[in-house]
């Protein structure tokens, strides 16, 4: 189960490589907005080759037929290659920020918490204070879980980022069009 | 070699080819006008910038070529977004250059500033807002690489003034850095032999053709294939003309507006071989009715269309003309034959007696008004076979449609997915300046003509001798039959006049011919005046019936089982439809 305790199977991975060009993510949102595919989570960040930008995207397959997403996507020029990631074909990482108001009686069950957890504790103030876990979206789901016991001030995960496990799927290279490529028209 | 933006643009449109463009200039594309002066591109002014973009639509879908477009920014940019809109829906290779706001002043609200390459961005395949005069070559080369290629559509380059104004060193582009763009390549012989397996089992087959035939060029592939296979072709309103309307194994159009054979022969089919059609709301109805015993076999050059709407048993992602001739070579020895004409002869009874039973039909008689149907069966009969037909949208367009014989490819100029009224005007001016040596005739409507006619005074400044032929039934037709049928007879804001504007007059003062029929015998005459009229545009007022309705129709939402003929055929249809039905009943037990 996911944190809004739908279906995980409802949600597909993708890792679409992007040209890092002005108004790329306008085109991707654009799409997916006017197609009306609705999109779970996002996020966007230059890869090694800074020709391009990595967009993972958790997608709710209800909306739309993966099929048709993926096709969809495929066919924005400045999409240049899409990689639907199965979970056990990916390793995945998200982050979690979270503002807690805790008393200091509450405070070191907190922080014992987010030890048990593998988590930081990045700033405390009198009365509250501020936590960070990154992991696996099932493990932030725990984590979230068992905070809301306290009273949790402001919550903020980032969304899933992915990547293929090694050994499994190689990205195809992009290629140059030849202008002199006989017109379809 | 220096040159300005501006001189680069206009340079890399020649070195494409581009003979012709449509265009209105202001501010921010001033200084790519002054090069116009001296280069070999004929530029046509039009009168609203909506005009450039249909005339280069109608110029493009009249000769395969991409047609270009040019506008200033801000409102002369936004008047284009209906024709790209309508290219994007009918995949028609446009190319369109709008000015843009200095590259300081983006961002600020200038005067005249308006992103539009944002607005454009759900409408265009792809659009570029140039940052960098150096770039021109390369995204005009671009633009018209994806403009042509794959499935066709519209692009926008965006050029900020300073950009046009700015110095570059001139090359030509022997590469395109198109990362992300791929074409499909030949088919997979298994997914060919799966369809061919699917089409020599099939007794019932119907060959679905649509617009992809055109924009492949597979006009004669498709004939071919229907020769070889002897089966029924339906050619939707995108495809009129692609398979010739008098060709014996033609059914016509299907639809919400097709005649009963076509749209009863996809309803019954075991098999739909569905070529460059993308199973549009309006060809199936409701879609979970829609040919319910039929396999599909779906070729497309866009992936996303295959298993879109309809599950396809056999999706091949392809070029139309490559597709059919690899079926062409896989399919010859199990099509062909004696065997296979037996096996489909029992259907062919079947849509034969349908096409008997229930043709076309509206009744015919002497006296005013004149019947909407006769002035196009009259234009047909009166004018060159391969006379070019454009038309708005509406009512007319059915009747276009439905009663022209289209024997040619790239006769028909249309607006088939927007929809968008007012486009046979100036559509029809952009093809007539691509085939200058044929006919063209817009058949129009009141509602349409009023939109976009000021573009005559277009093509009379131009001497752009297009024939236009208003169905004026003084009402917005099709909108006043659904009132008719599906709201009670309520007639809400449909209402024209016969007589506002003064069509002979309004023409005259655009430069125009303006001739009037009101009796079907004025019908014949007026057209051989319009047709001898050779050095300017005509346009006749036909006073044509206000109460005709456009029949079949399938009613919007219903399964095409339920299309409504015309009164006086709904007996027969209903016979039709029992028959099949006990026919049904019987296979089963």
């Amino acid at each position: 189960m996911s944190a809004n305790g739908t279906p995980v199977e409802r949600h597909h991975i993708l890792t679409v490589l992007v040209e890092n060009k002005a108004g790329v993510l306008a085109r991707v949102a654009g799409l997916f907005s006017r197609r009306g595919y609705n999109i779970f989570s996002l996020a966007v960040a230059p890869t090694v080759d800074d020709r391009f930008s990595r967009i993972t995207v958790v997608v709710d397959v209800e909306s739309a037929p993966l099929e048709q997403v993926v096709n969809q996507l495929d066919k924005l020029v400045n999409v240049v290659t899409i990689s639907e990631l199965a979970p056990a074909e990916a390793v995945e990482r998200e982050l979690l920020l979270a503002t807690v108001a805790a008393s200091p009686a509450a405070r070191s069950e907190v922080i014992e918490l987010v030890g048990v957890f593998g988590g930081e504790v990045l700033d405390v103030g009198a009365d509250r204070l501020t936590v960070m876990l990154a992991g696996p979206p099932d493990k932030l789901d725990g984590f979230e879980g068992l905070l809301a016991a306290y009273e949790v001030v402001e919550l903020q995960r980032t969304g899933r980022v992915a990547l293929p496990k090694i050994g499994v799927r190689a990205l195809t290279r992009p290629q140059l069009v030849a202008v002199d490529e006989p017109a379809a028209g | 070699m220096q040159l300005t933006g501006a001189q680069a643009l206009i340079k890399s449109l020649e070195m494409e080819g581009v003979e012709v463009m449509f265009g209105l200039p202001g501010g921010a594309i001033l200084p790519v006008y002054d090069p116009i002066l001296s280069s070999s591109i004929r530029h046509v002014l039009v009168r609203h910038e909506q005009g450039a973009g249909h005339m280069a639509e109608g110029y493009a879908l009249a000769t395969g070529r991409p047609g270009v477009a040019m506008v200033t920014s801000g409102p002369g940019a936004t008047n284009i977004v209906t024709p790209l809109s309508n290219a994007y829906m009918d995949s028609t290779p446009l190319v369109v250059i709008s000015g843009q706001v200095p590259t300081a002043a983006i961002g600020t609200d200038a005067f005249q500033e308006c992103d539009i390459t944002g607005v454009t961005m759900g409408i265009t395949k792809h659009n570029w807002l140039v940052k960098s005069a150096q770039d021109i070559p390369e995204v005009v080369a671009s633009a018209f690489h994806l403009a042509t290629t794959g499935r066709p559509g519209p692009v926008l380059v965006d050029v900020p003034k300073d950009v046009s104004f700015a110095q570059m060193e001139w090359y030509w582009p022997d590469h395109l850095d198109l990362a992300g763009y791929r074409l499909p390549g030949a088919p997979r012989r298994a997914d060919v032999e799966a369809a061919v397996a699917l089409m020599a089992a099939a007794e019932r087959p119907v060959v679905y053709a649509g617009g992809g035939i055109l924009k492949a060029r597979a006009a004669e592939a498709l004939r071919a294939l229907a020769d070889l296979t002897g089966f029924p072709v339906v050619t939707t309103l995108m495809a009129r003309g692609a398979f010739p309307d008098s060709h014996p194994q033609c059914l016509g159009m299907p639809g919400m507006h097709g005649n009963f054979t076509a749209v009863t022969a996809m309803q019954r089919a075991d098999l739909l071989v569905a070529l460059g059609a993308r199973f549009d709301d309006r060809v199936t109805g409701r879609v979970d009715a829609f040919a319910p015993g039929a396999k599909v076999v779906h070729v497309d050059v866009d992936a996303a269309e295959l298993h879109k709407v309809r599950r396809a048993d056999v999706a091949i992602a392809g070029d139309c003309k490559v597709v059919i001739d690899a079926l062409l070579q896989a399919a010859a020895p199990a099509l062909g034959g004696p065997d296979a004409a037996a096996r489909i002869g029992p259907w062919w009874e079947e849509l034969r007696r349908w096409q008997r039973e229930v043709p076309l039909h509206y009744e015919r008689h002497d006296g005013p008004p004149i019947k909407p149907q006769m002035v196009v069966e009259t234009l047909r009969d009166l004018s060159p076979s391969d006379t070019i037909v454009a038309s708005g949208v509406g009512q007319h367009q059915m009747w276009a449609s439905q009663y022209w014989r289209f024997d040619h490819p790239y006769t028909w100029v249309n607006s088939g997915g927007a929809g968008t009224m007012g486009f046979a005007v100036p559509a029809a001016i952009g093809a007539k300046v691509g085939r200058p040596e044929r006919t063209v005739w817009a058949i129009d409507g009141d509602g349409c003509f009023q939109m976009t006619a000021q573009e005559l005074v277009t093509a009379s400044a131009e001497r752009i001798p297009v024939k236009v032929a208003i169905l004026n039934n003084a009402y917005l037709g099709m909108v006043r039959q659904w009132q008719e049928m599906f709201y009670g007879e309520r007639y809400s804001e449909v209402y024209l006049s016969p007589d506002l504007p003064d069509y002979v007059k309004w023409a005259e003062a655009m430069g125009a011919v303006g001739l009037r029929a009101e009796s079907p015998e004025e019908v014949a005459p007026a057209i051989e005046k319009a047709n001898a009229v050779e050095d300017r545009p005509v346009v006749i007022d036909f006073r044509t019936d206000a109460f005709e309705k456009v029949f079949p129709m399938v009613p919007a939402g219903a399964s095409n089982d339920d299309i409504v003929v015309h009164p006086e055929h709904e007996e027969r249809a209903g016979a039709e439809r029992l028959a099949w039905e006990r026919l049904a009943a019987e296979q089963r037990r």
